[in-house]
C-alpha cells in the first residue's frame, strides 16, 4: 500500500435532484499507480469522473490533491475544469468528445493550452517567443501521437479516424496537458482484441513514464491484468477495494455483477 | 437518371407551390375601383418554374451523391475548385496579387458611384470578418452585432461634436469603447450558450438602439447627427469626388490589415482554442482552456471591428442616426459569415461581395429585388449548407520535416 497518495478523495457526495449518483464515497491513487474503478452501468463511476474534473460541483465531501513534483496540496472542490487540469488531472471521455473537424494534430495541440501561453498580440506579431512556443507546440504534440501510433494520421479529420484510434487520440489529447495523474473513463469500450492488447502496452508505457492512472473499465481481463488496485462501486456506494486477487473473490463483488451482462465470466 | 417517382414528386411540390403563392401572385384587389383581377398566367409560370427547379435540384443532389460514393472508394476527396486554387501557395499568391491590382485600379476605371458602392461592400466585408471571429470561428452567435457598429459611429459623431477630435484619433478609440462594451456585455452573457445567447445578444441590440433613439439630450434622438467631417487627408482640401475614392482606398487598406490580423489570429493558440470551443465546451475545459475567458476575448476582438467600421460608417455618409443600426444590419452580417462558411476569410468575403452587391445590380428586378435576394439565400442554404468555401484545415512541418497535406491532390 502507498504510504503518499497524490490524490485523496473523502466522503464525495453527488445528488441529481432526489438520485444520490455518489454517497460517501472514499478513494486514494497513489504516485505512478494504476488503479480500476469498476462497478455496473449506473454506478456512478463517470459522476465520479466528473467531480473529480470539476464538471460537477459534488453535494459534499473532499477532493485533495498532492502534486509529486512540488508536494503541493491542494483541494480541488469547486474550482473549474480548466484550473484543475492546470493542476496535473487529465482525462478521456466515455463518449468520445473529440474536436472532429480539426485534425488529429490539432487536437492533441489543444491539449498543449494550458501550458503555453501567446495571446492576441502574440498571435498578430508573431513575435519569436510566440513561434518558438509554436513549434515546441507542434513538435510535442506529434511526439504524443507518435507514441500513441497515430502519427501517420496527423493531418487527418479526427471523425475519420476509426473509433480505437479515437479512443487513443483521446489519450494523447489528455497527455499532451502533462499531467501526473491520468483519468480513463472506459478507454478499451469498442476497442477489438489486438486494439485491447495494444491499449494495455500503452497503459503500462504511461505509467512507467511516471503518470498515475485512475481508469474505469468494464474488461475484466484488461482491469485484473493492469490494475494496481481496484475499487468497486454499486449504486454510488464504494463495495469493496483490494488487489486484483482479492477482488475475484470477494462475495459483494460479485453479487453485484450477477445478472450483468458485462460480469466477470472471466475473472 | 430521373424516374417518374421523382416526377411525381415534383408535380406534387409545384401544386403546393401554387397554392402558396395564388393569393400573393394570381389574385390582385383593387380597392379603389372593388374589383378583383385573376392572373391566371402566373399561376401556370409558377407552376412550371417549380416543376423545373424541383427536377433539377433532385437530379443535382443524385449527381452529389453519387460523386460522394466514389470519393468514399478513392479515400481522398476531392476539393471544389476554389479551395484547389487556394491550397496552392503559388496560384493564390498570383491570385492574391491580381486581385489587389484590380481593386487598386477599380475607381479609375469605374464611375465613383461605382467606387462607393464597392466602399460599402468592403466595409461589410470588415464587419463580415469581425463577426466571423465571433460566430464562425468561436461559435458564438451574436445577433446583436449591430450595437457595436453603433457605439463606433456614435462614438466618433458625439466625440466630434463635442470635443472636436477628428477622425483618425476617434477611429482607435472608437474601436476600443466598442470592445469595451463587448467586454461588459459578454462578462454576464457569454456563460450561456446557443439560442440564450442568441436572445440576449439580439435584445442588447435593440436596447442600444432605442437609447439611442430616446435619449435626445445625449444622442439628439430620432433626428441624429449631421455635419460629421469626412476623414482628413493631412488637411488636405478634397472634392467630394475625391473624398469618396479617399474613402475607397483607406476602406481597402484597413480591409487588408483585417485580414492579416484575422488570418494570424485563427492560425494560432487563440484561434485553435476558438475553434475546439465551437465544437465542444466540455472538452475544452478538460483540457485546460479557460472558456469565459477565450470567449470574452473572441467577442471582444469581434466588438472592436464593429466599433472601427462604425467610425468610417459615421465619416462616410457624415451622419448619424439610430435608424442605420436595426436588427436588419445584425441580419445581413451574420447572413455574410453563414454564406461565405463559417470561419473562413474567402468564403466571408465572398459572401459580403454577393449580399452587398447583388441588391445593389439586382435594382432592376425593382420590387422583386428582395424576394430574388430571399430565393438566392434559400438555395444556398440548400444546395451548399457549409457555406461557399467550407472548412480546410492546414496541415503542419514538425521537427523540421515537411508533413503530407491533410486533403492531398494528386499532381
Ligand atoms: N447530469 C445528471 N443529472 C441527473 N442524473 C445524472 C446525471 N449524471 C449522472 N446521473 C445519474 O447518476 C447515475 C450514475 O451515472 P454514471 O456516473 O454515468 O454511471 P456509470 O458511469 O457508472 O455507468 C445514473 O443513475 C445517472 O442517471
Ligand atoms: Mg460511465
Amino acid at each position: 500500500m502507498m504510504n503518499k497518495s497524490i490524490l485523496e478523495v473523502s466522503g464525495l457526495t453527488m445528488d441529481f435532484g432526489g438520485i444520490r449518483a455518489l454517497d460517501r464515497l472514499d478513494l486514494d491513487v497513489g504516485p505512478k499507480e494504476i488503479v480500476a474503478l469498476i462497478g455496473p452501468n449506473g454506478a456512478g463511476k463517470t459522476t465520479f469522473f466528473n467531480c473529480l474534473t470539476g464538471i460537477y460541483l459534488p453535494s459534499a465531501g473532499d477532493i485533495r490533491l498532492v502534486s509529486p513534483q512540488t508536494g503541493k496540496q491542494s483541494r480541488l472542490n469547486g474550482l473549474k475544469p480548466n484550473k484543475i487540469t492546470k493542476k496535473g488531472v487529465a482525462r478521456t471521455f466515455q463518449n468520445i468528445r473529440l474536436f472532429s473537424q480539426m485534425t488529429v494534430l490539432e487536437n492533441v495541440m489543444i491539449g498543449r493550452h494550458c501550458r503555453t501561453s501567446s495571446l492576441i498580440l502574440g498571435a498578430i506579431l508573431r513575435t519569436r517567443r510566440t513561434r518558438k512556443e509554436e513549434q515546441e507546440t507542434i513538435d510535442k504534440s506529434y511526439d504524443i501521437l507518435e507514441k500513441v501510433g497515430l502519427s501517420e494520421q496527423a493531418n487527418e479529420f479526427a471523425s475519420n479516424l476509426s473509433y480505437g484510434a479515437q479512443r487513443r487520440l483521446e489519450i494523447a489529447r489528455a497527455l499532451a496537458t502533462e499531467p501526473f495523474l491520468l483519468l480513463l473513463d472506459e478507454p478499451a469500450a469498442g476497442m477489438n482484441p489486438q486494439e485491447t492488447a495494444d491499449l494495455v502496452t500503452l497503459i503500462l508505457q504511461i505509467r512507467d513514464e511516471g503518470h498515475a492512472i485512475l481508469l474505469i473499465e468494464h474488461d475484466m481481463k484488461l482491469v485484473m491484468s493492469l490494475s494496481d488496485r481496484i475499487f468497486v462501486m454499486d449504486y454510488g456506494k464504494k463495495i469493496a477495494q483490494g488487489a486484483p486477487a482479492e477482488i475475484r473473490v470477494n462475495r459483494a463483488v460479485i453479487k453485484a455483477y450477477l445478472g450483468e451482462d458485462e460480469g466477470p465470466d472471466n475473472a | 437518371m430521373i424516374t417518374v417517382k421523382e416526377v411525381k414528386r415534383s408535380l406534387l411540390v409545384s401544386l403546393w407551390f401554387v397554392f402558396l403563392t395564388f393569393p400573393l401572385m394570381v389574385i390582385k384587389v383593387n380597392p379603389y375601383e372593388r374589383t378583383v383581377s385573376w392572373r391566371w398566367r402566373n399561376m401556370v409560370y409558377v407552376a412550371i418554374g417549380t416543376f423545373v427547379i424541383t427536377l433539377l435540384a433532385k437530379a443535382w443532389f443524385a449527381r452529389k451523391e453519387k460523386r460522394m460514393a466514389r470519393q468514399q472508394d478513392s479515400c481522398h476527396l476531392r476539393l471544389p475548385i476554389i479551395q484547389r486554387i487556394l491550397q496552392k501557395p503559388g496560384y493564390r499568391n498570383s491570385l492574391a496579387v491580381f486581385l489587389l491590382g484590380a481593386a487598386l485600379a477599380f475607381p479609375h476605371l469605374f464611375s465613383t458611384y461605382q467606387a462607393n458602392i464597392m466602399t460599402t461592400a468592403l466595409m461589410y466585408i470588415v464587419l463580415g470578418l469581425g463577426l466571423n471571429i465571433v460566430v464562425g470561428v468561436a461559435g458564438l452567435l451574436d445577433l446583436g452585432y449591430v450595437a457595436f457598429y453603433a457605439v463606433g459611429a456614435y462614438s466618433y459623431a458625439l466625440l466630434n461634436l463635442h470635443f472636436d477630435l477628428g477622425f483618425w484619433t476617434v477611429l482607435p478609440i472608437g474601436g476600443l469603447l466598442a470592445a469595451l462594451f463587448g467586454v461588459l456585455l459578454g462578462f454576464p452573457v457569454l456563460r450561456l450558450r446557443g439560442d440564450y445567447l442568441a436572445i440576449v445578444t439580439l435584445g442588447f441590440g435593440e436596447i442600444i438602439r432605442l437609447i439611442l433613439e430616446n435619449w435626445n439630450a445625449f444622442s439628439k434622438g430620432p433626428s441624429g447627427i449631421s455635419n460629421i467631417p469626412r476623414p482628413g487627408f493631412f488637411g488636405l482640401e478634397m472634392s467630394l469626388d475625391q473624398a469618396m475614392i479617399y474613402m475607397y482606398y483607406l476602406m481597402i487598406g484597413l480591409l487588408l490589415v483585417t485580414i492579416f490580423v484575422v488570418n494570424r489570429l485563427q492560425d494560432s493558440r487563440l484561434g485553435r482554442a476558438w475553434l475546439a470551443l465551437r465544437e465542444d465546451e466540455i472538452a475544452c475545459q478538460a483540457m485546460g482552456i479557460d472558456k469565459t475567458r477565450t470567449k470574452l476575448i473572441a467577442f471582444s476582438l469581434g466588438a472592436f471591428w464593429a466599433g472601427l467600421i462604425g467610425v468610417i460608417f459615421a465619416a462616410k455618409t457624415t451622419f448619424v442616426n439610430p435608424a442605420s443600426f436595426t436588427f436588419m444590419e445584425s441580419a445581413i452580417i451574420l447572413s455574410i459569415v453563414v454564406l461565405g462558411g463559417m470561419g473562413s476569410i474567402v468564403g466571408v468575403i465572398l459572401g459580403a461581395l454577393i449580399l452587398v452587391l447583388l441588391p445593389e445590380y439586382l435594382r432592376a428586378l425593382s420590387e422583386y429585388r428582395m424576394l430574388a435576394f430571399g430565393a438566392i439565400l434559400v438555395a444556398m442554404m440548400i444546395f451548399k449548407p457549409e457555406g461557399l468555401i467550407a472548412n480546410v484545415r492546414r496541415s503542419y512541418c514538425y521537427h523540421g520535416k515537411k508533413s503530407n497535406t491533410a486533403l492531398k491532390n494528386d499532381e
